[in-house]
């Protein structure tokens, strides 16, 4: 299916209904596609399910809680074990009022790669011993332990990379590869927040991170500024 | 008793556990601070978040896709590489992390850590914690001694969730070095001014004292 430009990030997410389940990319200031959460944000579409490695350090995500569009939190990182400040989510967690799923963030990675392609599973280490492994099945393999741990998939990825071609190849820069590369395959619809539309032809195939194929939707957008808070 | 170590003090201490050609990845909080003495020393710091190689923290100069995984914008040196968070913790659970630095919150007397559960704040992230605990070939812990109210960090038990069990290698306090082996404690220096009498009251779980016990050098 052809890859589908916009110029405004609030066409490029409309597609999105209440109940969806979304990932997001970027670790806190790298790679967040901070103009799709915002257009989210104003969509006002509810009970969602997010999928992120943050919320609540200084991200836009923190917002649609804010605004009680969030059902359901999976992270690596969303309560602070220390400070004073809290975000919308904490303290909606804390009060009940919406879930989490604290996952170690190689675990997350691990699960959204498996989720991407087509793996029913994998076998880690981590969490072993831990809370992590609740209800988990525990795997013996050459005398090591092991928890099974399953594929993560969601309706939508919303990335962040710096350039796109026509086609939807996409290429990353600095750290911002991070969880993005890896959603760009895992969700049935991939909307990517770039700061640059080229032409094809002009990314050199050996440049390219993410091949045009595992994006739905481009949107060109002047990034805005996040940092850890 | 004296003071023990300021926060410097026991990332200086920390820091002289690393050795030229090593990799190495350092915690957010007091971890990060060990950079700040491997001047002179040819280590590669990887960053859970996809780097390979960074260098100095740039306080001034914000670029939102070049920090580190304290969030931190970082100087990128020559030979650096960046990649996906897959790769990056395959790195770590693959077992080609030579020291991870983390801080903690206990130590059990087999070496259990716990670091990222607080349960009188009723939460905590467990980040890269976890993966990194499991995956570094060695693990250093740098932490306060005992609580703001003076109870011991390091005990038969943790009383925390675990971030993972018999991993620790090495603590690094306020007051003390001891070594993590064979599921049994030792301690190995003692922090300038502090007895080992003192360590031991203030440890609630057995240490075996070495018997080159040493105070430390800084």
């Amino acid at each position: 299916m052809a890859v589908e430009i916009f110029s405004d990030p609030a066409r490029a997410v409309s597609i999105v209904q209440n109940d969806s389940s979304i990932m997001f990319g970027g670790f806190v200031s790298a790679g967040s596609p901070s103009n799709l959460i915002m257009a989210l944000h104003n969509s006002g579409q509810s009970n969602l399910t997010l999928m992120a490695n943050n919320i609540g350090l200084g991200d836009k995500l923190d917002l649609l809680c804010e605004s009680r569009q969030v059902s359901k939190v999976i992270a690596t990182f969303a309560i602070r074990a220390s400070g004073g400040r809290q975000s919308n989510f904490e303290q909606q967690y804390h009060k009940g009022e919406v879930g989490l799923e604290l996952v170690p963030q190689g675990t997350f990675a691990e699960r959204i790669r498996a989720g991407g392609a087509g793996i029913g599973g994998f076998l880690t280490p981590t969490g072993v011993g831990t809370m992590v492994a609740e209800g988990k099945e525990i795997m013996h393999v050459k005398g090591k332990e092991y928890l099974l741990e399953l594929p993560l998939r969601a309706d939508y990825a919303f990335i962040k990379a710096y350039k796109a071609d026509t086609q939807g190849n996409l290429v990353y820069r600095g750290a911002s590869k991070n969880f993005n590369e890896l959603m760009a395959t895992a969700a049935d619809c991939v909307i990517a927040e770039v700061e640059q539309i080229v032409e094809v032809g002009s990314l050199r195939p050996s440049q390219i991170h993410t091949p045009g194929i595992f994006v739905d939707r481009v949107v060109q957008c002047d990034p805005v500024e996040i940092r850890w808070e | 008793m004296a003071d023990g170590l300021s926060r410097e003090l026991i990332a200086l201490r920390a820091s002289r556990e690393l050795s030229d050609g090593m990799i190495v990845n350092l915690g957010i909080g007091l971890p990060t601070l060990v950079s700040n003495f491997i001047d002179g020393l040819d280590i590669t710091l990887q960053s859970e978040n996809g780097i390979l190689g960074y260098g100095n923290i740039l306080e001034d100069d914000f670029e939102p896709d070049f920090i580190n995984a304290g969030g931190q914008p970082v100087e990128i040196l020559p030979g650096a590489s960046f990649f996906n968070s897959a790769e990056s913790f395959g790195m770590i659970r693959g077992g080609h992390i030579d020291v991870a630095i983390l801080g903690g919150l206990q130590v059990s007397s087999i070496g259990d850590l716990a670091n990222w559960y607080v349960p009188e704040r009723g939460g905590g992230s467990i980040g890269g914690a976890m993966d990194l605990a499991v995956g570094a070939k060695k693990l250093i812990i740098t932490m306060a001694h005992i609580t703001k109210d003076g109870a011991p960090r390091i005990m038969n038990e943790c009383s925390y969730p675990l971030t993972a069990e018999k991993c620790v290698d090495l603590i690094v306090t306020d007051l003390a070095v001891i070594q993590c082996q064979d599921q049994q404690l030792t301690l190995v220096e003692t922090a300038p001014g502090i007895s080992v009498d003192e360590i031991i009251n203030l440890t609630a779980a057995e240490l075996i004292i070495d018997s080159n016990v040493k105070e430390m050098s800084l």
